[in-house]
C-alpha cells in the first residue's frame, strides 16, 4: 500500500493547500468522474432495477422485493447456479494456489534455466482467458479429442466419451481449464519466497529443522501477507468466471456447469429479465462482500505480521 | 564425499527431469493446438493428439482467413488492433495523470477516494454490467466502438495503483528541485515523474493489451455487427459448434489470434514478471 500519512508528513510546514487541493484534483479528475459516471452511477441504479420488472423496451415497473423473493423461495436454477460456482470456486481456487506455491518452491533458487521454465509455466496464464483456449480446450476433451485420444491408444479406453458433455465431468474440464493457469500467483509466491532471509533457514537447519519443518514453521508463515492477497484476488475472480462456460459447455449438461455470471447473463441479455438479472448481480456483490470480509476477519488468527509476531 | 556428490547429481537431474516432464504436460494443449491447425481434417480426427502433423501445410491458414459471411479475419484483426490501442493509449495515459495526483500529491479527501478506487478493484463487473449498457444504449453507442474505448479514458486502478507503487521508489528531492526551479505540479509531473516511469507505464500497456485483446464480453454486449467484431468475438462465432465443419481453419484462426500475444510476452517478458511481482496484477 502507498503510504499517504508520510507524505502528509513530509509535506508539512508547505502551505499552499489551497492549489494543492486544486491540482491533486485535476489530477486525479479522470478516475474521478469515471468512477462516478461508470461505477457509482451504474451500481445504484442497479440497485434500483433490482426492485422492478423491466424489460428495456417498457419503463421500470416497481415491485419491490418480488425479485428477490423469487430468487431464493422458486428459482431452481439461481440455486443451481449458487451450488455450481461454490463448487467451482472452491475447488479450482485452493488448487491454483496449491500448485501455485509448489511450483515458485521449484523456481527459488537461482538454477540454470529457471527464467525459461518460469516462461514456460506462466504462458498458460497469458493465453488462457481467451477465446482461442476456450475453443481449444473444447476440443481437448470432446467426444473425438486429443485425451480419448490418449486414452483409446494406451488402451484404456474402450468407448468414446466426451468430457465436456459428461454431467459428472463437465465441471472438472473447467476446474482444471482454471488450475492450468496457477501463473500470476506463482509469480507473486515467487516474488514473496525471495524475501524471506536465507539467515531464517541457516539458523533453523543448525538447529536441525528438516525441510518439511522449515516449510511449515517459516515459509508458510513468512508467505500468509501474500496467500491472503492471493486468496482475495483469486476468489474474485472465481466467482466472476464467464467465458469459460459460456464457450465450452453453454452451462450444460443439465445446467451443470452454469456459472453465476452466466445466468445473470442468460437472464440479462436472453430472457430480457434486466431488473431480475440487477438483482442477481446485487445478491453476487453481496456474497462476494462476505465472503472477502470473512478472509480478511479471520486473516488476524492467520495472517503473520513480522511487527506483533516477534 | 563421492556419494555427496553422487546424491546431488542426481537430484539436480529429478529437478530438472520433473520440470520437464510437467512442463510438457502444461504446454500440451498449445502445442497441440499449433500441430493441429497445421493438419488436414481427416487428420485432425485420426491422429487427435499428436503433437507433429504430417505435413505443414498452409490451407487451413488461407481457408480461414477468408473468414464468414463475406468478411475476412483481415477485418477482425484491424477492428482488434484498433479497439486495443486506443483502449490502451487511454488506460495509459489516464492511469498516470491519476497515479501523480494520488502518490504525489496532498489535497482534501484523498484517503477516502484511494480507498474508493482500491474497493473498485474487488466490485464484482456484473454489477455495472446491465446499467452501463442501458447507459451506452441510450447514447446510441451500441454498435460503435465507443463503449469498449471511451471508458478507457477515465483511469484503471490496477494501473494507477501500479504507477503509484513505481513513483514511491523515485526520490521526492526531485521534485523538490524542480519545484524550486519554478516548476508547478504539471510541470513536475510531466518532465520529472513521467520520463522515470516509463517501465510502469510499459507493464501497465502489455497488461492493457491482453486483456484488451482477449475481452470477449464487453464486444459480446456492444457489437452486433459482424464487420464490427474484433478477433475474440469473430472467433467464438466462427467456431459455434453448430456452426463449424471446418476444424482445420477454425484451428487455424484460433492460433493466429494467439500471436500477437505470444510475441508481446516474449519481447516483454522482464516487464510482465516485475508487473505481477509487484502489484499482483491478474495475468
Amino acid at each position: 500500500m502507498v503510504n499517504i500519512q508520510t507524505v502528509k508528513d513530509k509535506r508539512k510546514g508547505i502551505n499552499k493547500s489551497g492549489y494543492n487541493n486544486l491540482a491533486g484534483y485535476a489530477f486525479i479528475s479522470p478516475w474521478l468522474i469515471g468512477f462516478i459516471i461508470f461505477t457509482v452511477f451504474p451500481m445504484l441504479l442497479a440497485l434500483y432495477f433490482s426492485f422492478t420488472e423491466y424489460d428495456v423496451l417498457s419503463t421500470p415497473k416497481w415491485i419491490g422485493l418480488e425479485n428477490y423473493r423469487n430468487m431464493f423461495t422458486s428459482d431452481d436454477r439461481f440455486r443451481t447456479a449458487l451450488s455450481v460456482t461454490f463448487q467451482y470456486v472452491f475447488t479450482a481456487i485452493p488448487l491454483r494456489l496449491i500448485f501455485a506455491l509448489f511450483i515458485a518452491m521449484l523456481f527459488v533458487k537461482n538454477r540454470k534455466l529457471v527464467p525459461l521454465y518460469r516462461t514456460i509455466y506462466y504462458l498458460p496464464s497469458i493465453i488462457g482467458g481467451s477465446v482461442a483456449v476456450a475453443v481449444m480446450w473444447r476440443q481437448l476433451f470432446g467426444a473425438d479429442g486429443a485425451l480419448n485420444g490418449v486414452l483409446s491408444a494406451l488402451g484404456l479406453l474402450d468407448k468414446q466419451i466426451s468430457w465436456i458433455g459428461n454431467p459428472d465431468t463437465s465441471l472438472w474440464t473447467l476446474i482444471l481449464l482454471a488450475v492450468w493457469q496457477f501463473g500470476s500467483p506463482m509469480l507473486i509466491f515467487l516474488a514473496g519466497l525471495k524475501q524471506i532471509p536465507s539467515s531464517y533457514y541457516e539458523s533453523a537447519s543448525i538447529d536441525g529443522a528438516n525441510g518439511i519443518q522449515q516449510f511449515v514453521k517459516i515459509t508458510l508463515p513468512m508467505l500468509t501477507p501474500i496467500i491472503l492477497f492471493n486468496l482475495v484476488m483469486q476468489v474474485i475472480s472465481g466467482f466472476m468466471a464467464f467465458t469459460e462456460s459460456y464457450i465450452i459447455t453453454q452451462g450444460g449438461p443439465f445446467d451443470r456447469t452454469l456459472f453465476y455470471a452466466l445466468y445473470l447473463f442468460q437472464q440479462g441479455f436472453q430472457f430480457y429479465n434486466m431488473g431480475y438479472a440487477c438483482a442477481l448481480a446485487w445478491v453476487l456483490l453481496l456474497i462476494m462482500g462476505v465472503f472477502t470480509a470473512i478472509i480478511f476477519k479471520t486473516s488476524n488468527y492467520w495472517v503473520y505480521s513480522e511487527s506483533k509476531g516477534e | 564425499m563421492g556419494l555427496r556428490k553422487e546424491k546431488r547429481i542426481f537430484t539436480t537431474i529429478a529437478y530438472h527431469g520433473f520440470i520437464w516432464i510437467f512442463g510438457f504436460f502444461m504446454m500440451y494443449p498449445v502445442l497441440w493446438l499449433i500441430a493441429s491447425s497445421f493438419k488436414d481434417e481427416a487428420e485432425i480426427f485420426q491422429k487427435s493428439y499428436s503433437l507433429i502433423p504430417s505435413s505443414l501445410k498452409f490451407d487451413n491458414y488461407m481457408q480461414g482467413w477468408k473468414g464468414f459471411g463475406g468478411i475476412s479475419f483481415g477485418t477482425f484483426f484491424k477492428n482488434s488492433f484498433v479497439i486495443v490501442i486506443l483502449s490502451t493509449i487511454g488506460q495509459v495515459a489516464s492511469s498516470a495523470l491519476v497515479a501523480y495526483g494520488f502518490a504525489r500529491i496532498k489535497f482534501v479527501g484523498q484517503r477516502v477516494l484511494f480507498a474508493c478506487m482500491i474497493i473498485t478493484m474487488l466490485l464484482p463487473s456484473q454489477v455495472l454490467m446491465i446499467p452501463q449498457y442501458i447507459l451506452f444504449s441510450r447514447l446510441g453507442w451500441v454498435n460503435s466502438f465507443r463503449p469498449l474505448v471511451v471508458p478507457s479514458y477515465f483511469g484503471y486502478p490496477f494501473f494507477i495503483f501500479l504507477m503509484m507503487q513505481f513513483m514511491e521508489g523515485i526520490p521526492r528531492e526531485l521534485d523538490e528541485a524542480a519545484r524550486i526551479d519554478g516548476c508547478n505540479q504539471w510541470g513536475i509531473f510531466f518532465r520529472i515523474l513521467l520520463p522515470l516511469i516509463r517501465p510502469a507505464m510499459i507493464t501497465s500497456a502489455i497488461f492493457s493489451f491482453y486483456w484488451k485483446w482477449q475481452d470477449f464480453f464487453g464486444p459480446l454486449l456492444y457489437l452486433k455487427k459482424p464487420n464490427l467484431y474484433p478477433v475474440s468475438l469473430a472467433l467464438k462465432m466462427f467456431s459455434d459448434p453448430a456452426a463449424v465443419t471446418d476444424w482445420g481453419a477454425m484451428f487455424a484462426m484460433s492460433t493466429l489470434s494467439l500471436v500477437p500475444v505470444f510475441i508481446i510476452f516474449v519481447m516483454c517478458q522482464k516487464y510482465i514478471v516485475e508487473g505481477i511481482s509487484t502489484t499482483g496484477l491478474k495475468g
